[in-house]
């Protein structure tokens, strides 16, 4: 989001899902819609019957690839290139939204010239893509009224993930594709409330609201309603925590409702960053691979046996309901947090905001600490504009868009209408890096990861239903048949896959779905966990690891035929 | 040695069934062996001709010398020797094998349009075509005249579409002409399923450019830049012929772009049908065409407005198609003179069922069921006597013997219970059981019902369920009421016309023949000793010769007796199979 | 806009409605088993059938369009029993099974046979027997119960875009089925489960559970991906039996397979019930009391913030957790424990 917030000073989807269908061109580039947010996909789907173009930049042929006009093949970790020799195009044949670019933007000189030597013929040469069908994207994508990009962590989880996230945004920018219905730059968020998780300040620089925590007026804000001294000083990443566990610095972690040692690129060095840890608290409902490792564990409730709000992809404010109660001694994160509050000797969880004149239940005295998820929600709208006009009454019926500064606001399908956060956005001129780590002999295989749909990330919740295990039970690894005829391999044979940094077992599913020379393993499968393979190499912006892109090398099992 | 001889064999499917390849072969090997070419002044040709509709006499051959037609029926490859020696290089025509007078009544009160030149051109030729006039209709549209002229001239010569539900043909174009659309399409609809019918298949075989012409009229008329022809892959001849007319038409600049230099531009392809009855109807047709399972769509929108891919489309049948150049050549009122008052112009059928003359006939729309059964068919077979004639296809309906001066057009036979259909016409006699006949028309409605709408998919299934009982001696009291209701709610609430019409020949049959299900289910009786488990099957002594014969044809030892004693047979283990029914030679063996 | 005589009432609507549509705004109640406003009109069943002046026949609403001072009649006797004939063919030729059905007391055809009062049927015949059984593990197909009103083939190709199964033969033969009438192998998305009015497409994974009696129904938002899917959790005392999704959301009631059939996680044996703690390193991880949680972990965070500072604690929130948790969370670590090692997993 980094990349996003950097341009627009904003990192959301710019854009609703239901606009999706009035669109005229979708550019889907490292999203693999149909198995990662089948829902999404259900209105691409309806847009291109629409009549819409859809172009799908991805190395995979994802099952969205069925419904496209065309499908940009390219490298993995070759988007820059692709983005900047679309945009070459673009400027060459005039195609770009001159009065736009005039009116809202900065810096489009400098932006220009660095496009110059992205010939449709270099862009062919880097990414692996015919650069007629270069050319033919530019066209579509600068011609079409209303045109949307959407993308995941197939831009995002990349070493130079944040440049690509500007090159497209430079891309919108260029043809004035955004702040207008069914356009916009779209990250489609892989988990039920990650916009919420960030929206909610659950960052180390920004909070709620993305409100930084540098600036001395918001931090007064905050340590006024919070009734405390704050510190100024920004905090640690995720992946700067394990390194900061592996030095020594961090000495105690508070892991509620995640399973980074599964989910964490190179596992083995993120494992033995939480052995060297001195404390380790894990709050979740299964006993996961982190909690395995914990010192406490902490049993929570899931979804369905708590109140409070989801925020989707689009930025939607969602009621969650409680159906059930907590099984055995299980409690809410709420209770759990309230209570840690008061043993950690913070007692005056709602006496500021009482003395602000806020009205407090009657059954919250100053000494209780437990917030209810209404009062927790409210406290948040005090604190951001974003969502002060949301109350638990006017979400009852659908949810509501942020940002809605007020009790009579409808809610803001898409942003950026009249102005960016950040004034006039600045085209910033990326210069493609390359992948952390490149093939060679010894690894002369690229392998990126992802997810199936009918697994969803670490496996335990989808693990744990019969019928989705029945139809996904193994981990595997799609293969290239050139490259399988090359390694004697044949479909459903055993192999093993190693990389720089470990080694796991599963079966070869040899096809192609992927180009040759690339391999793709989804994560889900603690049995071969794809992420013993990948690089914790960072992108140096947002921090986010490299878990798209690193080299391996495959054997067969058994003997060769 | 004469100036020209041409000799023509029919080479329609019913002809090439009939061996008219080999009689083709030994022609031009015999007139080779005797080396007539060489000795006749002008031309000496054999040609392959179209069905001109009296199929049971094939192979006809006409062989015409110096202008002088003489036409042969039942010929065989084996002599066709004696045909060149006697005829064609003697002069002297073989009387013997020639056709007879029942051949010229087959003839005489026809009046061919549409089958003009099928039987006296080669299909396979457009020379042929151009040179019997073929191609000027729309030469002359395309240099002269405006598509609302065209539009016109349609509409004033009363032509209504000849598919079945008679619709007219100007008024159909009008509509899609009047739509604003980026395209348009012209569709033929050449899937003709009605069992035993040929009407398309031998036009098409015998004169496909005549619908190609047609095609390339209606599209200048609306505006189409392109057409389909769907045609039943059951048809391999027609297809042949119909690819082979395409091509040359193609070469000859008749079709593709700007034909003729006028700037017109139209070219036609043809799709396949897989065998579905339902794909007759014309929304199941499109859906078909375009990829989809052959199911029928509601109207409206009708394909006028939304057809093709959701374009306006006009979807005319086959002899429609074929109507056109004559009418262009013609004129409106010309083709507005012949036919009765509100149907216009000439009606193929294919005349079959217990009638002698069976085959494909033309005739002018407005003649009686009596000069077409009587003088053209030439009677009943075996003197028996008319009970019915069922038009219309499967589910048409049974017009009764009472009806027989009938005036055969649209609206009369709607008033009667029955319908045009496509112009299937079966004759029933008074050895045919009407419940049996709706019976067994249902089976086949039932069979190929799409399953879209539940009252054809299930109505017509327990239609012919009841049917069924009763003609198996279980029917009950209150069926014949039970099946009124039913058929009138299937047809009242099916989705097309197939559904529509399924019950036709239910509701026709009760309406004329009512006494014919009241005998099945009150008296367990089949008025025409059809239905064979209502039947008793018993030998009459004086007879039988004891030969053996049923004793040995039956399945169950019911038929038994001594070798030369007149033989019995046992009602109490009798399955009414028959088998002792067909196989007495001495017609000893009675059913009551 | 134009303006049409629906049972002696106008009504005003937009070019391209249907007249089952503009008898909709009225709020008329035309019966129909084959429709579904998400997908193309289809015609098929043949209950919607209404009566339009100077029309011959009886048309579907679901298929015509709606035509300025059109004058539509949708009840009278002739359309009565038109319907009933209708509903009693398709009762002809479908098992007499509520009582062990699963969708008894939801579903659209048992629903109109009970407004027509049919108990006796007329049209008693021979009954289809697909008794094939779909090994799938999903989706549970009794095609004897099915009546062909195609919301499921095209919900398939319409909305899903899979075009797993379609109509295959003809007649009384008819059947939706996969190609070769193989077992199902698709998404899995359920789709065709939620669009079909009769018991012929069931979940397994509800096979047996509890229908209407009990359960209680609970609006609230799918926990997987970010679409944010609007889901009805369908629940007895302490348990899921069920999942749907209303068609009037922001999803339209599509789910996916994780949405719909992936619930079963919630109730598992597996879950966490108790606190637990390891209470020396290399030890096992052992019952407790929350008590003893709470105490341990304000010890050894307090150690730590006075040992080494604020910021050698860190928090990892949760994108899975609601907006409300995770804002309590990173409120404990910054104004509780003072630091702003805050993250999550999830910066994506």
């Amino acid at each position: 989001m980094a990349g996003l917030a950097t341009v627009f000073g904003s990192g959301a989807m710019s854009n609703s899902v239901a606009e999706i269908e009035r669109t005229d061109a979708l550019f889907v580039i490292g999203s693999n819609t149909t198995e990662n947010h089948p829902i999404i996909a259900l209105r691409m789907k309806q847009a291109v019957r629409n009549g819409a173009k859809l172009i799908v930049a991805d190395p995979r042929t994802i099952p969205l690839v069925k419904f496209a006009h065309l499908h940009l093949r390219h490298r993995p970790g070759t988007d820059i290139t692709l983005l900047n020799t679309i945009m070459h195009v673009i400027v060459r044949e005039g195609l770009e939204d001159r009065e736009f670019i005039e009116a809202r933007t900065t810096d489009f000189e400098t932006f220009q010239k660095n496009l110059e030597n992205f010939t449709p013929e270099y862009g062919e040469k880097i990414t692996g893509v015919p650069a007629r069908d270069i050319i033919e994207a530019a066209r579509i994508y600068a011609t079409a009224g209303r045109a949307g990009i959407y993308y995941t962590m197939g831009i995002t989880q990349h070493s130079m993930g944040t440049d690509n996230v500007i090159s497209l945004a430079n891309l919108a920018l260029l043809t004035g594709n955004i702040g207008r219905e069914a356009t916009g730059v779209n990250p489609l968020r892989g988990q039920n409330n990650v916009q919420g998780c960030c929206d909610m300040g659950c960052s180390p620089n920004v909070f709620p609201g993305y409100q930084s925590l540098t600036d001395p007026e918001v931090r007064e804000r905050f340590e006024e309603v919070w009734g405390t001294r704050l510190p100024d000083k920004i905090g640690l990443t995720a992946s700067e925590m394990i390194e900061a566990m592996l030095a020594g610095s961090l000495k105690g972690l508070y892991v509620m409702g995640e399973n980074p040692a599964m989910s964490d690129p190179n596992t083995t060095h993120t494992l033995e960053a939480f052995r060297k840890l001195d404390f380790l608290v894990v709050q979740d409902i299964f006993l996961t691979e982190t909690a395995e490792l914990a010192d406490v564990v902490l049993p929570a409730a899931s979804f369905a046996e708590k109140d409070g709000t989801f925020t989707n992809s689009e930025r939607r404010v969602q009621m969650v309901r409680k159906a059930l109660s907590t099984p055995g001694r299980a409690k809410d994160d709420l209770w759990i947090l309230g209570n840690l509050t008061a043993r950690m000797g913070f007692n005056h969880v709602f006496e500021s905001i009482r003395a602000l004149g806020y009205k407090v239940p009657e059954d919250n005295d100053a000494k209780q600490t437990i917030m209810t998820p209404e009062q927790a929600f409210l406290e948040a709208g005090l604190l951001w504009p974003g969502i002060r006009g949301m109350t638990y009454q006017r979400l009852k019926n659908g949810g509501i868009q942020w940002p809605c500064p007020s009790q009579g606001h409808p809610g803001t399908p898409y942003l950026f209408r009249d102005s960016f956060p950040v004034g006039r956005p600045a085209f910033r001129s990326i210069t493609p890096t390359e992948s952390d780590e490149l093939v060679d002999s010894d690894y002369p295989y690229v392998l990126t990861t992802g997810r199936i749909l009918f697994q969803y990330h670490t496996g335990s919740m989808t693990r744990r239903s019969k019928a989705l295990e029945t139809v996904a039970p193994c981990p595997f690894i799609e293969i290239n048949h050139r490259d399988a005829a090359l390694l004697e391999i044949l479909d459903e044979d055993p192999v093993t896959v190693t990389s720089r940094r470990g080694t796991i077992s599963l079966i070869a599913r040899v096809g192609d779905r992927v180009g040759p020379g690339v391999v793709f393993i989804p994560f889900h499968y603690r049995e071969a966990a794809a992420n013993l393979l990948t690089n914790n190499a960072l992108d140096p912006i947002c921090k986010i690891a490299e878990a798209k892109v690193c080299a391996v090398r495959i054997d067969k099992v058994g003997p060769t035929a | 040695m004469p100036k020209g001889v041409t000799v023509n064999v029919c080479m329609g499917t019913g002809g090439i069934a009939g061996g008219a390849d080999e009689v083709l072969a030994a022609f031009r090997e015999e007139l080779s062996r005797n080396s007539v070419e060489g000795r006749v002044l002008e031309k000496c040709a054999v040609h392959q001709v179209g069905c001109r509709g009296f199929c049971a006499r094939d192979v006809l051959v006409d062989i015409t010398i110096d202008d002088e037609r003489t036409t042969y029926q039942y010929i065989r490859p084996d002599m066709v020797k004696r045909l060149v020696s006697e005829h064609i290089i003697g002069g002297e025509p073989v009387a013997d094998w020639m056709v007879s007078d029942e051949y010229h009544r087959f003839h005489d009160l026809q009046k061919k349009i549409v089958l003009a030149d099928c039987g006296t051109i080669d299909p396979e030729d457009i020379e042929a075509y151009i040179d019997a006039g073929g191609y000027r209709a729309i030469t002359e549209v395309l240099e002269s005249r405006t598509p609302a002229e065209v539009i016109d001239e349609v509409r004033r010569s009363g032509l209504r579409g000849r598919g079945g539900a008679g619709f007219p043909t100007g008024q159909k174009w009008e509509l899609c002409a009047a739509n604003e659309a980026d395209r348009r399409y012209i569709i033929c609809n050449a899937d003709e399923g009605d069992p035993g019918a040929f009407m398309d298949r031998s036009v098409i075989e015998g004169n496909p450019h005549s619908v190609i012409e047609g095609m390339l009229i209606g599209a200048y008329a609306v505006g189409s830049d392109s057409g389909y022809v769907y045609i039943r892959a059951e048809y391999p001849l027609a297809v042949d012929r119909l690819r082979l007319a395409l091509d040359q038409a193609r070469a000859k600049g008749f079709l593709g772009p700007d034909i003729l230099n006028s700037g017109f531009s139209f070219d036609i392809k043809i799709k396949l049908g897989a065998g579905a009855f339902v794909c007759g109807e014309e929304t199941a047709l499109i859906a078909s065409i375009e990829g989809e399972r052959g199911m029928p769509r509601a109207k409206p929108p009708y394909p006028a407005d939304k057809g093709l891919w959701g374009k306006p489309t006009i979807i005319n049948n086959v002899e429609t198609w074929a109507n056109l150049p004559p009418i262009i050549n013609n004129g409106a009122d010309w083709y507005a003179g012949i036919g009765s008052e509100k149907s216009k112009g000439t009606k193929v059928f294919a005349l079959t069922g217990k009638i002698r003359n069976t085959g494909l006939i033309e005739v002018p729309m407005g003649i009686s069921l009596r000069d077409i059964i009587f003088d053209i068919g030439g009677g009943i077979e075996g003197g028996r006597l008319l009970k019915a004639v069922q038009t219309g296809g499967p589910s048409g309906g049974c017009i009764p013997q009472q009806h027989i001066d009938l005036a055969m057009d649209y609206d009369n036979l709607l008033a009667v219970g029955s319908m045009m259909g496509s112009g299937g016409m079966v004759v029933l006699d008074e050895s045919d059981c009407m419940v049996n006949i709706a019976r067994f028309f249902l089976e086949f409605t039932q069979a190929e019902s799409c399953g879209k709408c539940t009252p054809c998919r299930l109505g017509t299934k327990r239609l012919l369920e009841i049917l069924t009982r009763i003609t198996e001696g279980e029917g009950r009291k209150g069926d014949i009421e039970l099946l009124e209701d039913l058929a009138g709610d299937v047809r009242d609430t099916s989705l097309c016309g197939l559904g529509m019409s399924a019950p036709n020949p239910v509701l026709s049959t009760i309406r004329y023949f009512r006494h014919e299900y009241e005998a099945h289910i009150h008296d367990k009786h089949c008025p025409a000793k059809v239905c064979r488990k209502l039947l008793t099957f018993f030998i009459r002594e004086d007879l039988c010769v004891g030969c053996g014969m049923c004793r040995k044809a039956c399945p169950t030892g019911a038929a038994d007796g001594k070798p030369k004693a007149p033989h019995h047979i046992d009602t109490s283990s009798c399955v009414k199979c028959g088998a002792c029914y067909d196989v007495c030679k001495f017609k000893a063996v009675l059913k009551e | 806009m134009i303006s049409l005589t629906i049972d002696g009432r106008e009504v005003s609507v937009f070019e391209g409605t249907s007249v089952l549509e503009a008898a909709r705004i009225l709020e008329i109640d035309i019966p129909t088993l084959c429709h579904d406003p998400r997908l193309k009109p289809f015609g098929g069943c043949r209950l919607c059938i209404v009566e339009i002046r100077g029309m011959a026949r009886p048309v579907t609403a679901c298929t015509t369009p709606a035509i300025g001072g059109m004058v539509v009649t949708t009840t009278s006797e002739r359309l009565y029993r038109l319907r009933r004939t209708i509903i009693e063919l398709l009762l002809s030729d479908h098992p007499n099974d509520c009582m062990v059905c699963a969708r008894a007391g939801d579903c659209t055809l048992q629903e109109q046979a009970y407004f027509y009062k049919l108990r006796l049927n007329r049209f008693t015949g021979e009954m289809r027997d697909h008794d094939r059984v779909d090994a799938n593990p999903f989706i549970k197909r009794e095609m004897n119960k099915c009546i062909l009103c195609g919301l499921c083939v095209r919900v398939c190709d319409e909305v899903q875009g899979v075009n797993a199964i379609d109509f295959a033969f003809r007649g009384f033969n008819a059947r939706v089925t996969p190609p070769f009438e193989k077992d199902l192998d698709c998404e899995f998305c359920g789709q065709c489960v939620a669009v079909c009015p009769t018991g012929a497409l069931t979940g397994k994974v509800w096979a047996g559970e509890a229908r209407q009696k009990d359960v209680k129904m609970t609006d609230t938002v799918c926990s997987y991906c970010g679409c944010g899917c609007n889901i009805t959790l369908h629940t007895v005392r302490d348990r899921v039996v069920r999942i749907t999704s209303r068609p009037d959301t922001h999803n339209r009631g599509w789910l996916c397979a994780k949405g719909r059939f992936g619930y079963e996680f919630i109730n598992h044996p597996d879950r966490l019930k108790t606190p637990l703690i390891r209470r020396k390193k290399g030890g096992n991880l052992e019952p407790a009391a929350w008590e003893d949680a709470f105490d341990l972990i304000a010890g050894q965070f307090t150690r730590i913030k006075e040992e080494s500072g604020p910021d050698a604690l860190g928090g990892l929130a949760s994108a899975r957790c609601t907006n409300e948790e995770n804002y309590v969370f990173q409120k404990f670590f910054r104004a509780v424990i003072g630091t702003n090692n805050i993250d999550h997993c999830a910066r994506y």
